[in-house]
């Protein structure tokens, strides 16, 4: 279960991003920004190699000593970045594609909204709810 | 491999595959030379167990000469020892010598390889040519060879080869050489296979007893490591490295079980606490010191990881894969720190922090051993992590050993330093000579802290400059920001700030609000320390409208700012200005009136909602907006329609004077707005013609278009920081004209600020800049976006008159409106509008007659009486006073008398009663309406000049006349349409001669009563014409009636006079004409086909009158006066033939009763009541005769003149073949025409002739052996 999950416009905002650990906020916030480096080299290594064959899963995006960033970009450049405990070794990658392809389609609900402006930041309750149970429960 | 003998380190093991050499030594050693060189020059197939790939490989072998001890023991696995082949060498040639000790000898080692249990032997028989030729009684060669096969190999017969000459260079000799080498090889290879194998299977016995209670991982790791040897030895690196990853994924689930609750009794010793922090050592093919560690089941957990690392390190780096080294590397380091985390070892705080950045420089200078320096540069990416890893490590020791601050350590920082060192142990042997060990490294940092501060920065630069050359600027940011960090502690701002500044930049760009927050508190932090003031309390105002923070903090640096404010200003300088952005927003702007376009001097309220974003009320001094004034608009425009279009310009502009600021993001600021494109700013486009301004295009124009369009770098670069942390320095212009308001208090949230606009002059306002003043601090806005502007005006009087309804009706009252806009002018009591009176169009006024005092909007004002006198000239209007720039309105019933007709339809009348005739017809094409335009002049108060106003009138009546004739008796009717949209009521009709004549009388024939007359009917009235004397000429006849609409309410009053002049000319009744269709003799009646006589006689039915005998034209014969007519008949719609002649001249005494006839033939054409042909009679001019007159251009009767020729033209002429051949002279020439007066005809007026026989018929009946009938069915 992730720590963190943001979702971050083309435009490398966050439209969303939310954590566990409220006081840990900030770290998390600068963990998922820097990530965003990695996000750009390896989506400007895909466009070179397989234009075609687009995944959007990226992998892990880098290990820290905690944490463990993963990322996907959709195909009009949307981020989305999980950010999982490093001591959560029962994370499959099959897990975290399945967290990003849940994710992804409540994002798609979101933008579906007309009353939705894109580029805004989500508010959405539905997309909220979901990815609370994507989080890891803070006991 | 070739890379590795380059270094100066070789890492590879001497191991090679054990063959042990019995039998001949000193033979052995001549050809072990040549064997170990030939042996690995060809490789061979490995074909492998358990489906795994076949291999090609390379063979080599360490020679031992045979002895007992090396065979294995039960029970001893090591492979490295093992030896996998057994060669006895002989070169007995010598049956005798075989059997005397040869044999014996191989008996004995065979019997004691079979005590050991080894199958795996060659006996090899050298041949030499000069060995044989020395002995006389030689056997033939064959039968050594075959003894010795005989002896042992009785299955096997492979097992002994034969070389010969081994040591001549000869076919023969190669040939035998190939073909041992391939047996030796063979017989390796199979032995690795079976002896490998059996291993294998022993090992994986091992492994599946790991559940058992007394199974060891250390043990199991022996032995399998001990395969990985093998694997390295036979240069299988790749099998190898397998060996080792799965010891490292087996450890790896053992610890993560553990975590999950489920330990194993032998990791208990990985349990201990760390001791020894010392580092990776990858300098050694084989650590052997941690491998006997393991071997003891004494290592602590970073042992066995050092150890298993650096074995994996050195067969990734014989497989040229160093970057997977640097990458295995650091997921190594993670994964121990969470492993000694989830088993919960116990370790020295900082100790790991040691272990990782020695690890990490380790792994860094392994990498940097084998690589140059372009590799290293090119792969940035692999190593930079590591670089990131050791910096942050080194970090947060000089945090913990209190290397970090500007005071030196205390004796408690230095106990912790010492500790930690303690455990690095002693430098290891190979890198004493070093001068840039880690070990030294980080001796140094820990020693002082310059070194530390040296070192610290050393890595950071590195990294970030990595960083920055493979382009994560983010990374190098935010490792800047950790110095800047490090400076703060430091207590050096100046170099802190530039990284902050950097940082904080790309995070407003980027818009990352929360970082923003933490950046830019450390901005302000940094900035307090260097008294950068200005910057300081622009970052303050940042922070305190800062929502991200809690509100003890906003209003601390909220404080911060009204503490500088309220401060005395010092002589130099006066005052701060700082963004209003931070301080505020400007959400809303709205005028009142909302049009914001307003009269010079008008009262003009501007309402400002701001957003207050500090976390206290503000009191502000000062609240101004400058303005700027251009003529350009407004002043020459009158009140414009385009007025309320020009009000809320901006995208989200709405009519009613609201001007919305577009709301940035509250995340970001200024960063969000930068980012989302502008909207649409859209204006209408009018496009008029200049001649007389009718439209011609319009159109909707975008005027932001090259915003829009611009093209849009599609990964936003962070290297363009956009609307910065800072905002440029604002300046405060000083305008001329500024809105102000004084001494307000601004309370946190949504505020509403009243403006009062100066009006003065006219012209339009923008507004530019807003500053809000608080102390010593402005907060100022540099631009007001979207436009806001309002319009000042100066207007002219202006006089209207428009009609109340569609159009104006002459003839009945109308009512006008009279509209005054009094613009600039202030109508004073007394001040009058003078009307010239006019004849044609009176004014009528009532005594209760009020004008209505509107303002500029449209309010109603008041209500006065007008008072309105009329003089012989002028109607004098006074008006009640107006103040400027409002509107006076007031309505007059005017009546525009119908002009007597017959009026020609274009009619102009000016005021003074005069009429003339205008060019162009007026008359409306659809209703056919006769119009007239009536001026009106106007004397203003405000001009010297008259005002010309025309109205236009319509006549909603339409009257035509007719003469009808009964013999002698003859009627007048009149035929009155109404042509207006209005209903009305008629009444007594009356029809007079306006010469009253005695003689005559006009009978009326019509109702009494009032008629209505409907919109676009007609009303038709008949008089009978009764008269003694004969009658004039020409007589004049009037025609009036009453009308009112039906919907007048007075009726009586109502009703209105209509006139209709005519006149009608020669009325009596000259000529009587009277046809009779005789059917043929002997016949009752007509029959078709058949010729039938038409008798038509032309009776004389008066006496010429005085009058009229001037006129007609008579020829006196013999005292008779006679007059010639011309008569034709024809029948149009072919009834008749007329056979014969159809026309002629026949001359009429000019006497009473005087009848001449005239016989004709005619052919009925059809059965049935035939019509009469028409028969018409003409005047029949001679060619000297005057006209008497002139030919009326407009008559139709122009084409039915004939010309006809005098010469031999008779009373009986024939007229038909005239006729043709007059029109073939006419055709012919003009010339004659004109050279030879024709005679001409001359039409009857109406009236003058009466037809009897109109509209007669006779009966024709068919002929009545015309027995086919037509039937046409349609």
């Amino acid at each position: 279960m992730a720590v963190c999950i943001a979702v971050i416009a083309k435009e490398n905002y966050p439209l969303y991003i939310r954590s566990v650990p409220i006081q840990n906020e900030l770290k998390f916030h600068y963990t998922v920004h820097t990530s965003l480096d990695v996000v750009e080299e390896k989506i400007s290594a895909v466009g070179k190699a397989m234009a075609d064959q687009r995944e959007l899963y990226l992998g892990l995006l880098y290990p820290t000593e905690d944490y463990k960033v993963y990322g996907c970009v959709t195909n009009s450049k949307v981020k989305f970045v999980i950010v999982a405990d490093s001591s959560n070794t029962s994370l499959r990658d099959n897990e975290i594609r399945s967290m990003f392809r849940k994710l992804h389609n409540s994002f798609t609900d979101v933008m579906c909204n007309p009353f939705y402006n894109p580029g805004d930041t989500i508010q959405s309750k539905a997309f909220d709810s979901m990815v609370s149970a994507m989080m890891v429960q803070a006991s | 491999m070739e890379a590795h003998e380059e270094k100066p380190i070789i890492y590879t093991m001497e191991n090679k595959p054990i063959v042990t050499c019995a039998g001949d030594q000193s033979l052995f050693t001549s050809l072990y030379t040549s064997l170990a060189q030939q042996l690995p020059r060809e490789s061979m197939e490995w074909r492998r167990s358990y489906g795994r790939a076949p291999k090609m490989i390379h063979l080599e072998a360490n020679f031992v000469q045979f002895k007992e001890e090396l065979l294995p023991k039960d029970g001893n696995r090591a492979l490295l020892t093992f030896p996998f082949l057994h060669i006895y060498w002989t070169d007995c040639c010598d049956t005798e010598m075989y059997k005397a000790s040869v044999k014996d000898d191989m008996l004995r080692w065979q019997s004691t390889l079979r005590l050991h249990g080894s199958v795996d032997w060659l006996i090899v028989v050298v041949e030499s040519e000069a060995k044989k030729k020395n002995k006389t009684n030689i056997l033939p060669r064959t039968s050594i060879v075959d003894k010795i096969r005989n002896d042992f190999c009785n299955k096997q017969s492979d097992r002994c080869v034969v070389l010969s000459d081994p040591l001549k260079e000869s076919s023969r000799s190669q040939d035998s050489w190939s073909a041992f080498l391939t047996k030796l090889r063979t017989l390796l290879l199979m032995s690795f296979t079976k002896n490998l194998g059996r291993f294998e299977d022993d090992m994986r016995t091992l492994r599946e007893k790991r559940t058992e209670p007394g199974w060891s991982f250390c043990d199991y790791f022996m032995v399998q490591e001990e395969l990985a040897f093998v694997f390295e030895m036979l240069q299988q690196f790749e099998d190898a490295l397998v060996q080792y990853d799965e010891l490292d994924a087996l450890f790896t689930q053992y610890v993560l079980n553990f975590g999950a609750g489920d330990g194993a009794n032998w990791l208990g010793s990985f349990c201990a606490p760390v001791k020894r922090w010392s580092g990776l050592l990858l300098r050694r093919p084989i650590d052997m010191e941690k491998r006997e560690l393991i071997q003891r089941g004494e290592a602590s957990l970073l042992d066995l990881r050092s150890y298993l690392f650096s074995r994996q390190c050195t067969l990734l780096i014989f497989l040229q894969r160093p970057w997977e080294v640097t990458q295995r590397a650091l997921e190594l380091l993670h994964n121990c720190v969470q492993e000694l985390r989830l088993l919960e070892v116990y370790v020295v705080q900082g100790a790991l922090d040691c272990w990782v950045f020695l690890s990490c420089l380790e792994v860094l200078h392994r990498i940097e051993g084998c690589c140059d320096r372009a590799q290293l540069e090119a792969n940035c990416s692999h190593t930079v992590g590591l670089w990131t890893y050791a910096t942050e490590k080194l970090k947060s020791l000089g945090y913990l050993c209190g290397l970090v601050a500007e005071k030196v350590p205390t004796s408690e920082d230095l106990n912790r330093t010492v500790d930690l060192l303690a455990g690095l142990g002693e430098e290891r042997p190979e890198t004493v000579n070093s001068l840039q060990s880690p070990y030294k490294k980080l001796n140094e940092a820990l020693s002082s802290v310059e070194a530390f501060e040296k070192h610290y920065l050393e890595l950071s630069h590195a990294a970030m400059e990595m960083y920055r050359a493979i382009g994560r600027m983010r990374s190098a940011r935010l490792i800047g920001k950790s110095l800047a960090e490090f400076y703060m502690k430091k207590g050096d701002p100046e170099r802190a700030e530039g990284f902050l500044d950097d940082s904080l930049r790309s995070y407003v760009a980027e818009g990352w609000s929360l970082q923003v927050t933490h950046t830019r508190k450390q901005m302000a932090e940094c900035q307090k320390l260097l008294q950068q003031t200005e910057d300081y309390l622009q970052t303050s105002a940042l922070l305190a409208g800062d929502a991200n923070l809690t509100e003890e903090e906003r209003k601390h640096f909220c404080q911060e700012i009204l503490t500088f404010a309220s401060q005395p200003p010092a002589p130099s300088d006066q005052t701060v200005a700082l963004s209003m952005a931070a301080f505020a927003q400007l959400r809303q702007m709205q005028f009142s009136p909302p049009g914001a376009v307003v009269h010079v001097g008008a009262a003009l309220q501007l309402e400002l909602r701001v957003r207050c974003l500090m976390p206290v009320a503000m009191q502000v001094e000062q609240l101004a907006a400058t303005l700027h004034f251009s003529l350009e608009q407004g002043g020459a425009r009158g009140r414009a329609g385009s007025a309320q279009r020009r009000t809320g310009q901006g995208p989200q502009g709405q009519g009613d004077g609201v001007v919305l600021f577009p709301q940035g993001s509250p995340l970001a600021g200024a960063g969000m707005g930068a980012l989302l494109p502008p909207a649409l700013e859209l204006y209408e486009m009018q496009d008029r013609s200049p001649s007389d301004s009718s439209l011609t295009s319009t159109g909707v124009v975008c005027k932001n278009m090259h915003l829009l369009l611009r093209r849009h770098d599609s990964s936003a670069s962070l290297d363009t920081p956009t609307a910065g942390a800072l905002p440029a320095a604002v300046a405060v212009d000083d305008g001329a004209q500024m809105l102000r308001a004084r001494d307000i208090t601004l309370q946190p949230g949504d505020n509403s600020i009243l403006f009062t606009a100066p009006t003065g002059e006219p012209g339009s306002y923008t507004l530019r800049q807003l500053c809000g003043s608080v102390g010593r601090v402005q907060f100022v806005q540099s631009h007001i976006y979207p436009v806001v502007q309002y319009e000042v005006y100066s207007q002219e009087p202006q006089l209207t008159i428009e009609p109340l309804s569609d159009n104006l009706l002459a003839g009945i009252p109308q009512k006008v409106k009279f509209t005054i806009a009094t613009g600039h002018y202030s109508v004073k009591k007394g001040d009058a509008l003078q009307l010239s009176n006019t004849d044609s169009m009176p004014i009528l006024h009532s005594s209760c007659c009020s004008a209505t005092v509107l303002s500029s909007t449209g309010e109603r004002m008041g209500e006065s009486a007008l008072s309105i006198q009329s003089s012989e000239k002028v109607t004098s209007i006074s008006l009640p006073p107006t103040p400027p720039y409002h509107t006076l309105e007031f309505q007059l019933e005017v009546l525009c008398h119908i002009p007597p007709t017959p009026f020609k339809p274009d009619i102009e009348r000016l005021t003074n009663g005069e009429v003339r005739h205008r060019p162009k017809s007026h008359s409306h094409a659809d209703s056919g309406m006769i119009n007239i335009d009536q001026k009106v002049s106007i004397d203003c108060p405000w001009s010297i000049y008259s005002t010309l106003i025309a109205l236009t009138f319509y006549v909603p009546f339409k009257a035509k006349h007719s003469i009808l004739s009964a013999g002698k008796r003859k009627y007048i009717q009149v035929c009155l349409q109404n042509v207006s949209d209005t209903n009305f009521h008629l009444a007594d009709p009356v029809l007079t001669e306006r010469q009253p004549t005695v003689s005559m009388e006009l009978l009326s024939l019509n109702v009494k009563k009032q008629q209505p007359v409907c919109s676009q009917q007609s009303v038709f009235c008949l008089w009978e014409m009764r008269w003694a004397k004969p009658l004039p000429l020409c007589l004049q006849c009037a025609f009036s009636a009453s009308f009112a609409p039906v919907s007048a309410s007075d009726t009586h009053t109502a009703f209105k006079p209509y006139r209709y002049e005519f006149q009608l000319d020669r009325v009596s009744t000259l000529y009587s004409l009277k046809a009779e269709i005789l059917p043929p003799s002997g016949d009752q009646h007509c029959r078709t086909g058949a010729l039938c006589g038409l008798e038509v006689s032309i009776t004389r039915q008066a006496e010429p009158s005085e009058t009229e005998g001037e006129e007609e034209e008579s020829t006196e014969i013999e005292g008779l006066r006679t007059t010639k007519l011309m008569y034709e008949v024809v029948d149009n719609s072919s009834n008749w033939a007329v056979c014969g002649k159809s026309s002629g001249v026949v001359s009429m005494p000019v006497a009473a009763s005087a009848t001449h006839r005239v016989q004709m033939e005619v052919m009925p054409l059809f059965a049935g009541h035939l019509p009469f042909p028409n028969i018409k009679v003409f005047k029949y001019l001679p060619h000297n005769a005057v006209p008497a007159i002139q030919p009326d251009t407009d008559s139709c009767l122009e084409n039915d003149t004939i010309s006809l020729l005098d010469k031999g033209l008779d009373d009986q002429g024939d007229t038909a073949s005239i006729r043709s051949r007059g029109s073939v002279h006419s055709v012919g020439s003009g010339e004659q025409q004109r050279g030879l007066p024709m005679p001409r005809l001359e039409p009857f007026s109406p009236g003058q002739v009466f037809y009897w026989s109109q509209g007669r018929q006779v009966l024709v009946l068919p002929v009545t052996d015309d027995h086919v009938m037509e039937v046409n069915v349609t």
